[in-house]
């Protein structure tokens, strides 16, 4: 019943267990899938992935959803090159991007906090809002990023800093996201208020945290995370069309959290688990692609998912009866 | 945890039985177990004469026992016929529904009950008074023959009451069996024929018609004198006013106001019944919520009110009414428990982070001091017993040194070795200066602690028993409302 720390932690050890398992079937039934450029792929998409799945956990830990991830995405991917055109650099357009982030986080926040909107419906809206936004702003072309941009490419998504390993840039850019969340949410006393807040918002409150501007905060983190992850998904690309580019990468993102151990129901969430999902929803597409074929991506991910959450549960009551024996 | 220790009651047809008793004494346990909300772990219920099994509601109804809960349950968005007949509506041909013979075997029940409106009417545009009727209405629709009132008047005006005690007097009248659990005594003079009461899940007494009296009642509810020696000595001279509460309204008691002082050293306790609004006041001291209308001042200082942290940062704790929802976060350390309120006001933590080892060494010297049951302050708090989990609460706030300390039921569902060294801890407090607001519906644990108790009456003090003429039938007597004219 309750997850005391050591709870958690052997929560996320049985998960890096199972990627580990899921590694190697996966290496059996195609041995393609363990060579270096396929691996690569692997940690590409885990890393882009991964920036939104660490951007929803913070939410998802509060008790709330956001929806509005892929089509924030698609904003700013299209945000991206149109801002570039205008004559903007590359860190003011940067800038422009990340203010209208926080901004929309703030937006979510006050909706969800104050008029005591569902997130689910605010960023519902959301969804339709920022993809006709991206349209429009997009011109209904699509919106290539300029040439000069490459070195931008290498650098932040598919550079190998690593020498002869085939972990791209964009892998270690998550990674450290994901150390700076780890910290922010162990080790800090804002981040211990706002786990304790997804934990039990009333006794949070009770104790005179702030718990409205917590959850504000979530929402700002989450759709910061999701403008830089609409650019280096462009950056990876090359190209986006405003009515597509980002469409349902929210659910892939929430499809890592849970994945990562993280209840839908809040106050759960380990950073080190959203990695490792993130890590399992880029192996699980990748091995379809080799093994299936494409198209049955989402069927395998929703099936994978369903047994992840059944084991999740069993994994619970095995926990809870074994502290009953002891 | 047991609620009802042993208890017999008969109720016959055509008589109306009053069920008394303190907050906890087991009234609502008995009638659940009579309801099939909560069959009885023991025992036996004989309905005319044989024995039976009521173990659920529906088997309840179709004895022919029906309960009306104290929160109605009603389906505020239906017709009044439509929540008469919810589950049980009239049909043709078996699946469509017959809406004229609904109207007219409507009509026929709300005139039995006197409620002059349309059985189109949406319940949601009723009083609650009106409500009740609707309830009663629904009960003899499903040819009830003993019908079970929890606390039917607790928020009914007086000349609604009137109405409600002729229709309850209509019913016996008609044969039926009425059993109301009420805390008023005017009220239970005014229509019971037999009064039963229950204390500490135990029958204490019972009470025929000419023997109803307010002194018979509150003696049987209070069962005997406490013993003096279990008191708290007096120690120190209560010093400068700490707490100073005036003028203050709540939501719940909009028309009410509340003022009083609790001085350094001192522990006042607040009495009353559930509902008085006693939880309400403490949740504006500790600003959880935001009064009305009204001051709260803290060594002089008013408080702006309404946040908690401003409340905290003045000095003011709150170990609340529902330790599990508002008290304490399950999943977490104790230690962290212990830090969470200080982090905000800088302790234990630098530059915004947290001084873990710091703070274990804190929750290491608190878990001595409070007696606090685990080898491992790592453990989650959730692990430890209601008692333990309690002392969590006091210790969180006992680490930022509080100067006023309101407890809100500080030993409900605490076992009694837990609840000792809770008193204990209570007393030092005070012996430390702070000024302690004790509410607590154990009348006992209120005697013991108090230097004086402020009791609460429908959102407003009834009255304030000072130490020397501190006794449980005076509590009572303030509580229930003895004084007041009853319909």
């Amino acid at each position: 019943m309750f997850k005391s720390l050591s709870a958690q932690n052997s929560k996320t050890l049985l998960i890096l267990l199972l990627l580990v398992v899921l590694t190697l079937v996966c290496g059996a039934l195609e041995p393609r899938f363990l060579s270096r450029d396929s691996l690569g792929a692997v940690l590409k998409y885990a890393g882009l992935f991964g920036v939104i799945a660490l951007g929803v956990s913070f939410v998802i830990l509060t008790g709330g959803i956001d929806l509005s991830i892929g089509s924030w995405v698609g904003l700013s991917a299209v945000l991206y090159p149109v801002l570039l055109k205008q004559g903007l650099g590359v860190g003011e357009a940067a800038l422009v991007i990340a203010g209208a982030s926080v901004l929309v986080g703030l937006l979510h926040g006050f909706l969800v906090t104050k008029l005591n909107l569902q997130a689910f419906l605010v960023t519902l809206c959301g969804l339709f809002i920022y993809r006709g936004l991206a349209r429009v702003a997009g011109g209904g072309r699509e919106q290539i990023l300029p040439a000069d941009q490459e070195w931008l490419r290498d650098l932040l998504v598919l550079g190998r800093p690593l020498g002869g390993l085939p972990v791209p840039a964009v892998f270690l850019l998550m990674l450290a996201l994901a150390a700076v969340a780890a910290v922010f949410l162990n080790l800090t006393v804002t981040g211990r208020h706002l786990l304790a807040t997804g934990r039990n918002e009333q006794a949070a409150r009770f104790c005179g945290i702030g718990t409205t501007r917590l959850r504000v905060l979530s929402f700002v983190i989450c759709s910061l995370l999701a403008g830089l992850a609409g650019v280096l998904f462009l950056l990876d690309g090359r190209s986006a069309l405003g009515s597509s580019f980002g469409n349902s990468y929210e659910l892939w993102a929430i499809a890592g959290a849970v994945l990562g151990g993280c209840s839908l129901r809040g106050g759960q969430c380990a950073v080190a688990g959203v990695v490792l999902g993130s890590v399992m929803v880029a192996e699980v597409r990748q091995a379809v692609f080799f093994v299936a074929g494409d198209e049955w991506k989402e069927f395998v991910i929703g099936v994978f998912i369903l047994a992840g959450v059944i084991a999740d549960e069993g994994f619970s009551r095995w926990m809870a009866a074994r502290r009953v024996r002891a | 945890m047991q609620a009802l220790a042993e208890v017999g009651a008969e109720f016959r047809a055509g008589e109306v039985v009053a069920v008394m008793g303190e907050n906890g004494a087991g009234k609502s346990t008995l009638m659940k177990a009579l309801a099939g909300v909560h069959p009885p772990d023991a025992g036996e219920i004989r309905w005319e004469g044989r024995p039976v099994r009521i173990g659920s509601v529906a088997q309840a109804e179709a004895l022919g026992i029906a309960f009306i809960h104290q929160e109605l349950n009603l389906c505020g968005n239906l017709t009044v016929a439509g929540n008469v007949f919810l589950g049980r509506e009239p049909r043709r041909g078996g699946f469509w529904l017959d809406r004229k013979t609904m109207r007219r075997r409507a009509l026929e029940l709300l005139e039995r009950v006197g409620l002059k409106v349309e059985p189109e009417t949406l319940v949601e545009e009723l009083s609650i008074g009106q409500r009740q009727m609707v309830e009663i209405a629904r009960a003899l629709a499903r040819e009830a023959r003993l019908v079970i009132m929890d606390e039917p008047t607790s928020s009914l005006t007086t000349t609604e009451t009137a109405r409600l005690f002729d229709v309850v007097r209509e019913l016996k009248g008609r044969g039926l069996g009425v059993v109301f659990i009420s805390h008023r005594l005017g009220e239970v003079q005014a229509v019971a024929d037999r009064v039963v009461v229950l204390k500490d899940g135990r029958n204490s007494g019972s009470l025929e018609k000419g023997e109803i009296t307010a002194g018979r009642m509150v003696q049987l509810m209070v069962g005997r004198d406490l013993d003096p020696a279990g008191r708290r000595p007096v120690e120190v001279a209560a010093g400068e006013v700490r707490l100073a509460v005036e003028g203050l309204r709540t939501r719940a008691w909009p028309l009410q106001q509340v003022s009083f002082e609790v001085r350094a050293g001192e522990i006042v306790g607040m009495a009353g019944l559930v509902g008085a609004g006693r939880t309400e006041v403490a949740r504006v001291v500790a600003g959880v919520d935001r009064a009305l209308s009204g001051t709260v001042r803290v060594d002089g200082v008013a408080l702006r009110g309404g946040q908690v942290a401003e409340a905290v940062k003045a000095g003011v704790a709150l170990a609340p009414e529902d330790r599990k929802e508002q008290g304490i976060f399950l999943e977490l350390p104790v230690r962290e428990n212990i830090a969470l309120p200080g982090w905000g006001l800088g302790r234990g933590q630098r530059l915004g982070f947290v001084r873990a080892a710091e703070g274990r060494a804190e929750a290491e010297r608190l878990r001595d001091l409070l007696a606090i049951r685990t080898t491992d302050v790592e453990k989650a708090a959730g692990l430890l017993s209601g008692g333990n989990q309690q002392k969590v609460v006091l210790a969180k706030w006992l680490a930022l040194g509080p100067k006023v300390f309101v407890l809100d039921e500080p030993t409900r569902g605490v076992d009694v070795g837990a609840k000792a060294e809770i008193y204990r801890v209570i007393a030092e407090l005070a012996a430390g200066g702070a000024a302690v607001l004790m509410i607590s519906s154990d009348l006992e644990e209120v005697l013991r602690l108090s230097d004086r108790v402020l009791v609460m009456h429908e959102g407003r003090l009834a009255g304030e028993v000072g130490r020397a003429a501190l006794s449980e039938a005076a509590v009572m007597a303030l509580a229930t409302g003895v004084d007041r004219a009853c319909p």
